[in-house]
């Protein structure tokens, strides 16, 4: 198990060197570098996950380094394999790798290629530390390490303000999550004595109905911790409340937001939540709120997908909400359901950014659906491998036979919340049945917005500024590629006018634009990711859900729920396909049938449809109930606290009574001899009678 | 070493320089300055190697009886031992940051010479007044050092921080003095063994707490701090931030803790309280600044905050996490106060928002920004974590709450932080005068790669700089345990399921 040393450390290898190495060793060099690690990293980590699918193996802790001694506190570097290490691994390395190898072509012309794909391998070692920790607290260092490449790739165009504010935002809003986390850790070792994950599984069990402090209250202490914990998974994994920065890290390129966004960062929550699953089993009362979290998450984020227009926003909603089905499945005690949906979503969610950052280079670095329209014959493999994970994501299959990747694990997960039996896990059924039935509907909208209809490309600035430049001057190499969804900086030439001529004559809809296909590069991860969304669920259900051996202790297994699952009646096995179904018709009819259908139902919303389109509205109110209070707040303590009062009385007015004392020294320094004499009759008088009374 | 007074040394050949560069000119002035600092961070680099971790506690001892009872007499433990290489560490990037001073160079240079001779004072003094003399002879050169050297109202600013200053220490002074005579001895080792009676030590506590809050600086008595950032020079700054500040913590852990620990319990309220005020309030207050210098001042006092609360939290994390923060914030903020003068010396300009879009034409100036800044945010990885981690673990065990309310640092500092970095690094080049300036040259890369360097290594390999220290802190956490506040968390367990009378036992320990 040696090769987990290459594994992770390869990618920051090449991290490193590729970082620094920039344009001294050049694009190609770097390119070939960092993505070359990670196809290695890929390589090594799928024999480790095919080991462990046979059954009973044994897990690995590979150590590292010493890391922190404090009393009787000890934490190691180290590297543990386990079977969930093992999915994490395959998931992690093999979207990494094709996201490298699509971003040769997708930031062909970014001017900064080294520092993107420094970032990447950055991440990705990042995030192997997270899911190799045998502690919390490198559990947490690779929680933080993927935070800040989050950060940095939000903010990989830094230009545009929006890129560097959605990066500040991501960031802060996980901290809200991680303070949570660090608390949950404190508590952890002051219960356990140790902050190492193995131990404190161990031990959870005796904690069962103790009771600890907090905050002045006394509380069921694993309730408390896992709570805690759970707070920084909410933050990681963009649940509802922490949820606010996800759709705006769509400001990064969009190979960041497949790999990070959608396949692996935002996982880790799920993931945390499945490694500490023996401790998780012990506090009924913070299962039953991951359930409702979760539950709500996915039927809250899905609303919101329904009714935005940017692609990639649907997506990002889209994965908030298949994050909410991993969460309620591993809240109602089905954490390899919970893998499973995280394992198979990894490659469709994958392959739905990735294929619409196909289409986003088609057309020019234009996100918005309403300029799209019959692309379908323009770009058909992207047309395709997008069809195929729409069809997984959507849970399309025929039970019992064959379906597509999220077929399997989304039934799984609404069969195993409805066996659950408790009232939140009632709920969770019945939230995601609901969710699935918007999920098919907003995915059908986005293919059929997209591939289907007629084009709709000429009103698109995008487009408008494609053609101006093929018409005008060749200003193509210098240009926007670095300024996805922004306008290109403005070149005022000639060639606008034409452009314009060409928008408005024969060509109708499409404004005389052509849009091409992706380069072999990004098609080649396109197809492979195409494949895993087609066959995973198929391949590997078997082993995550009903398998014990395969998880040999990695997670907590809970025979009982599996057994109840295959109990539930047909209807619940087929809610997920009938409500597919109807969000399908829905979609077909509203974008396909008549398309005034949409428009008219949003009219007659009104409201409802306002304040779902405006994300239920939670930035603004953030943005009331926060953000502006702390800058008002800090401005108050700063001029009216420091300088107001305690600079006031403090400082200056020692200053001012120094100088007043003097003026007053010198008043009675008047030279007056009948003044000495009263003060010096005043003070006897006051001595005299002090003697006497005392 | 054999008894070869290298400490004297370390004091000494600062000192002499010091002498020398008060008579050369500019370009003489900074090579001896220079040549000094390198010099005592090479005998640094000796001592480190040459403590014997798990020997004695006090080791490089000297003694020369003086007169009156009052002895040179000098020594360290793995506490002072930290906290002298850190300031040898600091002293040649101080020298090598003054290039941009060019009014009485070898007056400047000897002031900071001297500075660090009496800095090493501070942590190698094992007699009461020697200490004495040593932590208040700083203030001299650093008032100098502002005041002359200073920017527009350095004036003012000089005069708070002299004024603030002085104040806590005539206190402080008359509180030696009765223990000199109580105990009969200025020996510090052996007053840090004294047990003076509880009812008196709350008021040498309170008195030596008055000039060691304005030291750290402590929330309410932290306003002299930002001015005096902001007036200072650059390298004042490092050193202010770096080692000035060190000496209230420093104070703290060497006295008020083992001195007084009936004291230090009794008010663990009120450190806590203005803890978590300096973290919430100083942070809030450093989200707004627009001056750059300010804003890291700002941040300054809210790390302090974490400090002062891990120092009183009674156990071991506590204390090795507040020892861990002194060192990081001592390199971080340094490293950040230094970043700020890098750009500072090209544009003339503290103002925030007379920057933007760095990353473009100082990428490698932003590349380090970027990790100082982390390390100021703490992330793991960076030595502001391990501070940060450890301290805030041994603050949850005594109180939830202080530990809840000193985390949402860890919000705000991203916050503010964050936004610094993204208003000078990122967005576009509005000002064309920032655009053009140029990227680190090898003067500037030779102050900024050993901080990163320093950093990171804390960072990832913190057992270098805890293992020193871990025999004194655990000695330390003996000598206060029969002090110790009971914590808030008070585990009890609860439907035992087996041994049901060992339950409480075993765990009892646990708060």
């Amino acid at each position: 198990m040696t090769s987990i040393l290459a594994i992770v450390f390869l990618p920051l290898l090449a991290a490193i060197v590729g970082g620094l190495g920039n344009r001294a060793l050049g694009n190609t060099v770097v390119k070939m570098l960092t993505t070359g690690a990670l196809f290695v990293s890929c390589a090594l980590s799928w024999p480790i996950f095919l080991t462990f699918l046979g059954g009973d193996v044994e897990a690995t802790v590979v150590p590292v380094l010493h890391w922190v001694t404090s009393g009787d506190m000890s934490f190691d570097w180290a590297l543990r394999v386990d079977a969930l290490t093992a999915v994490m691994l395959v998931v992690i390395t093999s979207v990494s790798a094709l996201v490298h190898l699509y971003s040769w072509g997708y930031m062909e012309e970014d001017p900064d290629q080294p520092r993107f794909f420094a970032y990447l391998s950055l991440f990705t070692f990042a995030m192997l530390m997270l899911v190799t920790a045998d502690n919390l607290v490198q559990m947490f260092f690779g929680w933080e390490g993927v935070g800040l490449a989050s950060y940095l790739l939000i903010g990989f165009w830094f230009r545009k303000p929006s890129a560097s504010a959605a990066a500040i935002k991501a960031f802060v809003v996980n901290r809200v999550g991680d303070l949570g986390f660090m608390l949950g850790i404190f508590g952890t070792f002051l219960v356990f004595g140790t902050v190492s994950i193995p131990e404190i599984l161990a031990a959870a069990p005796s904690m069962a109905g103790s009771s600890i402090g907090f905050l002045g209250y006394r509380v069921d202490t694993m309730t408390v911790l896992c709570i805690l914990l759970f707070i920084g998974a909410m933050g990681k994994s963009a649940q509802l409340g922490l949820h606010t920065w996800l759709p705006d890290a769509m400001e990064g390129p969009t190979p960041v937001s497949a790999l990070i966004h959608a396949a692996t960062m935002v996982t880790a929550g799920v993931f945390m939540v499945c490694r500490l699953s023996p401790m998780f089993e012990t506090a009924p009362i913070a299962m039953g709120f991951v359930t409702f979290i979760g539950a709500a998450t996915c039927l809250f984020a899905a609303t919101i997908g329904t009714t935005q227009w940017d692609i990639k926003r649907v997506i990002a909603y889209s994965t908030c909400s298949q994050l909410g089905y991993m969460f309620f499945a591993a809240g109602v005690g089905a954490y390899g359901a919970a893998m499973f949906h995280l394992f198979t979503h990894a490659f469709f969610k994958a392959l739905l950014f990735l294929g619409a950052g196909s289409v986003i280079h088609a057309m020019h670095h234009e996100q918005d659906m309403r300029y799209y329209g019959a692309l379908r014959k323009e770009i058909p493999f992207t047309f395709w491998v997008m069809t195929a994970g729409t069809l997984a994501i959507t849970g399309v299959g025929i039970l019992g036979i064959f379906g597509f990747a999220g077929f399997y694990s989304k039934d799984a997960i609404l069969e195993v919340a409805f066996a659950s039996g408790s009232e939140t896990g009632r709920f969770a059924f019945w939230a995601g049945v609901g969710a699935a039935l918007l999920t098919s509907f907003y995915s059908w909208r986005l293919v059929f917005l997209t591939f289907f209809g007629k084009p709709r490309w000429a009103a698109s600035e995008h487009i408008q500024h494609a053609l101006h430049d093929a018409h005008g001057h060749d200003a193509h190499d210098t240009h926007g590629h670095g300024n996805e969804a922004e306008n290109a900086p403005a070149q005022e030439d000639a060639g606008h006018d034409v452009a314009h001529a060409h928008g408005a004559d024969a060509h109708e809809g499409t404004g005389g634009y052509h849009p091409h296909e992706s380069p072999l590069s990004m098609l080649v991860p396109l197809g492979l990711l195409a494949v895993g969304a087609v066959f995973a669920g198929y391949l590997f259900h078997h082993a995550f859900i009903e398998n014990e051996a395969f998880w040999n202790g990695a997670i907590f297994y809970n025979e009982h729920l599996i057994h109840a699952m295959h109990e539930v009646p047909l209807l619940v096995k087929l809610s997920a396909t009938i409500v597919m179904l109807l969000g399908f018709t829905i979609a077909w009819y509203g974008y396909i049938r008549n398309t005034s259908f949409p428009a008219a139902v949003a009219e007659q919303l009104g409201p409802v449809y306002r304040f779902v389109y405006r994300k239920w509205m939670f930035d603004e109110l953030y943005d009331v109930v926060f953000v502006r209070p702390a800058f008002w707040i800090g401005r108050q303590f700063w001029k009216i606290g420091d300088i107001g009062i305690i600079d006031r009385f403090g400082p200056n007015g020692a200053a001012w009574a120094v100088a007043q004392g003097s003026t007053y020294a010198r008043k009675i320094q008047s030279g007056y001899l009948n003044s000495y004499a009263l003060v010096m009759l005043l003070g006897l008088v006051g001595a005299v009678s002090w003697v006497i009374a005392g | 070493m054999g008894n070869f007074p290298i400490l004297s040394l370390m004091l000494l050949v600062p000192l002499v320089a010091a002498l020398a560069c008060i008579y050369m000119d500019a370009k003489a002035a900074r090579m001896t300055a220079l040549a000094a600092t390198l010099i005592n961070l090479a005998l640094g680099a000796v001592l480190w190697a040459n403590f014997d971790i798990g020997g004695l506690q006090w080791q490089f001892t000297e003694r020369v009886e003086l007169f009156a009872g009052f002895s040179w007499a000098l020594g360290i433990d793995g506490i002072a031992l930290m906290l002298i290489v850190l300031s040898v560490f600091l002293m040649p990037i101080c020298i090598a940051a003054s290039a941009a001073i060019e009014k009485r160079v070898g007056e400047y240079m000897a002031a900071f010479l001297l500075m660090e001779t009496l800095m090493i004072g501070v942590f190698a003094a094992q007699d009461l007044f020697l200490f004495y003399i040593f932590f208040e002879a700083g203030l001299i050169p650093m008032y100098l050092i502002i005041g002359i050297w200073g920017g527009d109202n350095r004036i003012y600013a000089a005069y708070k921080f002299f004024l603030y200053t002085l104040l806590g220490s005539v206190l402080m002074l008359i509180a030696m003095l009765w223990m000199a005579n109580e105990a009969g001895t200025t020996d510090i080792p052996t007053l840090m063994a004294y047990d003076f009676d509880p009812g008196v030590q709350k008021w040498l506590w309170l008195a030596f707490f008055a000039s060691f809050a304005v030291k750290m600086p402590m929330w309410p008595v932290h306003t002299w701090l930002p001015d005096a950032h902001v007036q200072a020079p650059t390298a004042g700054s490092i050193i202010l931030a770096g080692v000035l500040l060190k000496m209230g913590g420093y104070g703290f852990i060497r006295f008020s803790l083992p001195m007084f620990p009936e004291a230090s319990a009794q008010f663990v309220w009120l450190i806590f309280a203005l803890s978590m005020v300096a973290v919430v309030y100083t942070s809030l207050v450093a989200l707004v600044q627009h001056d750059m210098k300010k804003l890291i001042a700002y941040s300054s006092v809210a790390h302090m905050g974490i400090v002062t609360a891990g120092a009183f939290a009674f156990n071991v994390q506590g204390l090795e996490g507040s020892m861990i923060m002194m060192l990081s914030h001592g390199l971080v903020s340094g490293a950040l106060f230094l970043s700020v003068g890098i750009i500072y010396d090209r544009l003339h300009t503290r103002e925030i928002d007379r920057y933007g879009g760095l990353s473009i034409n100082m990428p490698h100036y932003a590349l380090f920004f970027m990790l100082f800044t982390m390390a100021s945010i703490g992330l793991p990885g960076t030595s502001g974590f391990v501070a940060e981690f450890l301290s805030l673990a041994g603050i949850y065990k005594v109180s939830t709450w202080a530990a809840f309310v000193c985390t949402t640092g860890i919000i705000l500092g991203a916050a503010y932080m964050l936004y610094l970095y993204a208003r000078v690094a990122f967005g576009v080049q509005k000002n064309a005068d920032a655009a053009r300036m140029p990227d680190l040259d090898k003067r500037e890369l030779a102050m900024v790669v050993p901080l990163a360097l320093a950093v990171l290594w804390m960072g990832v390999y913190p057992e270098s700089f805890l293992a020193p220290m871990r025999a004194d802190i655990a000695a330390l956490d003996a000598r206060i345990a029969r002090a110790a506040p009971e914590g808030d968390s008070r585990l009890k367990m609860g439907k035992p399921k087996s041994a049901p009378h060992q339950a409480n036992a075993a765990h009892g320990g646990a708060h």
